[in-house]
């Protein structure tokens, strides 16, 4: 099923002082096509998910989610509207326990927030709706230890749980499978598949594993040194002069 | 036009002696990351043990020498066995722990000194005045507009040109790096702390022919220089010079236009500065 | 006994007991003692609504006072030039220093850590300022007396609150329906998202939480306990002085909570009691308490960040666990 994109990038460029991270790039990402973000270190693909989610404002260019301009908006105006981001670097709420990691996340949902002389534990609901997020990623046993106990591979997993209990529709996923076995990969790989199936969530991801990428994605958009350099099915980028010379050849064929 | 030169003369001699204390304080942020509340008490003990010094020897100049000296070795004291031990901890903390630090120091020195007030005269060669428009000028005063001056410029060349500087500010922006090239930064931390500490130290030594010595007035200076040190900027060199000297101009002149309400300048100040900018005037980035 | 059965002791049947006994108290402690109780349950409202912020929000303010002070200075005017009722100048207390709170806390909370300090700091100073030069309006710096303190009446029954045990009483029940407010409020979905701020804000900004917005609902929130502190203490005293309202008072709280623990709830209410105690300990032998109190500090820091309660509790759980 086509409709307008889901997001679109206009000419986005930013600069760190004199330094020019992000060139003129320009994207869409459509509703329902898993799409992944690669190009080599210091490519600026960090750069870009932090302007899209909000983090700071571009130098310039256009940012629309779903038909609405969201440029220069702080990350907690657009969050609500269904555009979310997990972190490569784990950020979660390390001292509380697993499933308050998913609780806070739905309060917010329910705009809750600023309930402050109603129990918590008496919303059984929220409660029946957390467990249900934990149960969907199998960290149902955890929800009571402390988060910072868990196992790395467990943690990111509780970083998507954050993320999909907000029932976004567009999530940008920073390296979800860095610093992960080859089990905890294809188990993160399964996953996302899987939630892009059921869930209707259309993922943007960024990845340095070649594999994962080459697997999942449906579109593939390539960033060089600031710069869109190519975009396309997984096979047409395989093949692609250019991308294979950014990456000095070979690490392509993962 | 008097009047105007008289409260420039006394906020430039206030603002030398503030500089002095808050480029102390900022060095120690800048180069440890803790911000210490109990450098007022620090003043605080050069003033009281530059007195102690000229009761054993009635001279200024030795005080002046004796007092800060012994305070700095206090200060690398601390540092190793209380501060050392729990870097990394979160700034608040460290708020905490120096402010433990205060009371014992504050209320030690009521403890040994008694909670009355002292006074030390000027030494004979600056204790004169001068005949300034129409009235008497204390000496004193010029003498640590002067001094206050110097010091900063010898700081200023101390960090930006020698080696030891170089090596300070290496240490400050990157401790792994530093390390990982061989800079013993523990004691580099210890140095730059028990520095730190001698300058409040003279500071205080400095301010006692002025003011009389008392168990308060550690407090008095401890907001003073945070506030000069958090408006100027925190670890920023320019920063403290540049805020003592408005605070200290500011307290000079805010005497006479702002009344009874002038004890809140220092803070409008404060709140002025971090609202319109956030890191203080010459803050970095966080 | 198992970690459970200590959770469901700790949890009611203690704090019940505590409770009692406070209440009783006047009944087998000399006045002296109750009179000194009553500062200690005033203090620890004013540490708990602190600790709001420290604890569980990871906010350190250091002008807590001013707005002690403030809701002391509203009761003294009220009760001095309006209508004689201990509930309204609880009442007046608390929502003059909620108003107070959240004109600064606007200003404040936008800013992180050590300047979010120095910015309460510096208000609460100019807060301090104005009480203390504003002398047609708060006395000066000899403070403001109040002369007539109305009888608490509770139905047909009316006491003087120049009694002590009257005072200590009424104290006890102000002082439980804040803690009990401020209890709801640490366990209600806002508490929550009190805590994932503390923990991570930026997180809980990218999940669509108005950090800014939060922060400053938790300092007015500090701010009306405060200030019903202050309120008391205003009746306690019988008047009003604005150095209640410096920074120096501002510390205790804070010092209060390391003592007690910032952790656990009820850990800057232990806080207050153990500072209190301290005092009239030490005082007995020497003025420089502080130096004491210092030198307790200094290790408690260091060695116990967690507190009294705070490492006594976690010292309990984990032997329940293991």
């Amino acid at each position: 099923m086509k409709g307008p994109p889901l997001l679109q990038v206009k000419g986005l460029s930013h600069r760190f002082g004199k330094f020019r991270v992000l060139q003129n790039v320009s994207l869409e990402v459509e509703r329902g096509v898993l799409a992944a973000l690669i190009g080599p270190n210091g490519a600026g693909k960090t750069t870009f998910y932090n302007v899209v989610s909000g983090r700071f404002p571009p130098s310039s260019g256009k940012i629309v989610f779903k038909g609405k301009d969201i440029t220069g908006l702080p990350a907690h105006r657009i969050a609500p509207l269904g555009l979310l981001r997990s972190f490569q670097i784990t950020n979660i709420f390390n001292n509380l326990t697993v499933l308050e990691n998913v609780l806070a996340p739905l309060v917010l949902r329910h705009g809750r927030g600023f309930s402050m002389l109603r129990s918590l534990r008496k919303r059984r609901s929220l409660y029946g709706e957390a467990e249900a997020v934990l149960e969907r990623l199998g960290l149902a046993e955890q929800a009571r230890r402390p988060a910072r106990e868990l196992a790395y591979g467990d943690k990111r997993l509780v970083e998507i749980a954050i993320v999909m209990a907000l029932q976004p529709e567009l999530v940008l996923l920073d390296e979800p499978t860095a610093g992960m076995t080859p089990e905890e990969t294809d188990r993160m790989i399964g996953l996302v598949r899987e939630l892009a199936e059921d869930s209707g969530v259309t993922f943007f991801l960024t990845e340095h594993d070649m594999k994962v990428v080459f697997s999942v994605a449906a579109r593939i958009h390539v960033l060089h040194q600031g710069r869109l350099l190519a975009e396309g099915a997984p096979e047409e980028i395989r093949a692609h002069e250019e991308v294979r010379e950014a990456y000095l050849g070979g690490s392509l064929d993962a | 036009m008097e009047i105007f030169v008289l409260n420039l003369l006394n906020g430039l001699s206030w603002g030398m002696l503030l500089f002095l204390i808050a480029v102390g304080l900022t060095t120690v942020f800048g180069v440890l990351g803790v911000l210490n509340f109990a450098h007022g008490s620090l003043f605080m003990l050069g003033a009281y043990l530059c007195m102690q010094a000229m009761r054993i020897f009635p001279s200024f100049w030795l005080g002046l020498l004796v007092g800060p000296l012994c305070v700095a070795v206090l200060a690398a004291i601390i540092e190793r066995w209380l501060l050392r031990p729990v870097y990394g901890r979160d700034i608040t903390f460290q708020l905490l722990l120096t402010f433990s630090i205060l009371l014992v120091l504050d209320d030690g020195v009521r403890l040994v000194w008694g909670p009355g007030y002292h006074v030390v005269d000027p030494p004979a060669l600056l204790a004169g005045t001068f005949p300034l428009f129409d009235h008497s000028y204390p000496v004193y005063k010029v003498f640590l507009v002067i001094l206050g001056s110097a010091t900063g410029l010898a700081l200023w060349f101390f960090f930006q040109r020698t080696r030891w500087g170089r090596i300070i500010r290496a240490a400050a922006s990157d401790r792994e790096m530093a390390e990982g090239v061989g800079i013993r930064v523990p004691l580099l931390y210890n140095g730059v702390f028990a520095f730190g500490a001698w300058l409040a130290a003279l500071g205080g030594a400095l301010a006692s022919p002025q003011q009389s010595i008392g168990p308060s007035m550690g407090e008095r200076i401890i907001i003073e220089s945070f506030i000069v040190v958090v408006s100027g900027g925190m670890g920023s060199f320019p920063g403290a010079f540049l805020g003592a000297l408005v605070l200290g101009l500011l307290e000079s002149f805010g005497a006479v236009f702002a009344g009874r309400f002038q004890m809140a300048l220092p803070f409008i100040l404060l709140a002025t500065v971090l609202l319109a900018r956030p890191r203080g005037l010459f803050g970095k980035e966080a | 006994m198992g970690a459970e059965g200590f959770q469901r002791l700790s949890k009611v049947r203690l704090p019940a007991a505590l409770w009692l006994a406070l209440a009783l108290s006047p009944l087998f402690l000399p006045t002296y003692w109750v009179i000194i109780l009553t500062e200690i349950l005033i203090m620890a409202l004013f540490a708990l609504g602190f600790n709001l912020l420290l604890g569980f929000t990871g906010l350190l303010s250091f002008g807590q006072a001013g707005f002690f002070g403030t809701g002391a200075y509203a009761a003294a005017l009220l009760l001095e030039h309006g209508p004689p009722s201990l509930l309204l100048a609880l009442a007046c207390g608390g929502l003059s220093a909620a108003l107070a709170a959240l004109v600064v806390g606007y200003l404040c909370v936008r800013r992180d850590e050590i300047y979010f300090a120095m910015l309460t700091l510096g208000f609460g100073m100019m807060l301090f300022t104005v009480a203390h030069n504003w002398r047609e309006v708060t006395g000066g710096s000899d403070g403001l007396p109040v002369f007539s303190v109305p009888p608490l009446e509770v139905i047909f029954w009316e006491w003087s609150l120049f009694s002590p045990t009257v005072m200590y009483l009424f104290t006890l029940i102000t002082v439980t329906a804040g803690t009990l407010f401020l209890w709801r409020v640490v366990h209600s979905p806002f508490g929550l998202m009190l805590a994932s701020i503390r923990e991570n804000k930026e997180r809980l900004a990218f999940a669509g939480g108005p950090v800014r917005s939060l922060r400053l609902a938790a300092f007015v929130i500090a701010g009306l306990v405060s200030g019903v502190a202050g309120a008391l203490f205003c009746l306690f005293n019988h008047m009003a002085t604005p150095d209640i309202m410096h920074w120096s008072f501002s510390a205790r709280p804070v010092l209060m909570t390391i003592l007690g623990g910032a952790g656990v709830f009820l850990g800057p209410a232990l806080g207050a009691a153990l500072f209190f105690i301290l005092e009239h300990f030490i005082t007995d032998v020497t003025e420089s308490w502080m130096f004491f109190l210092g030198c307790v500090l200094v290790p408690v820091v260091v060695f116990f960040p967690r507190g009294v309660l705070g490492t006594l509790l976690h010292r309990l759980e984990k032997g329940g666990r293991a």
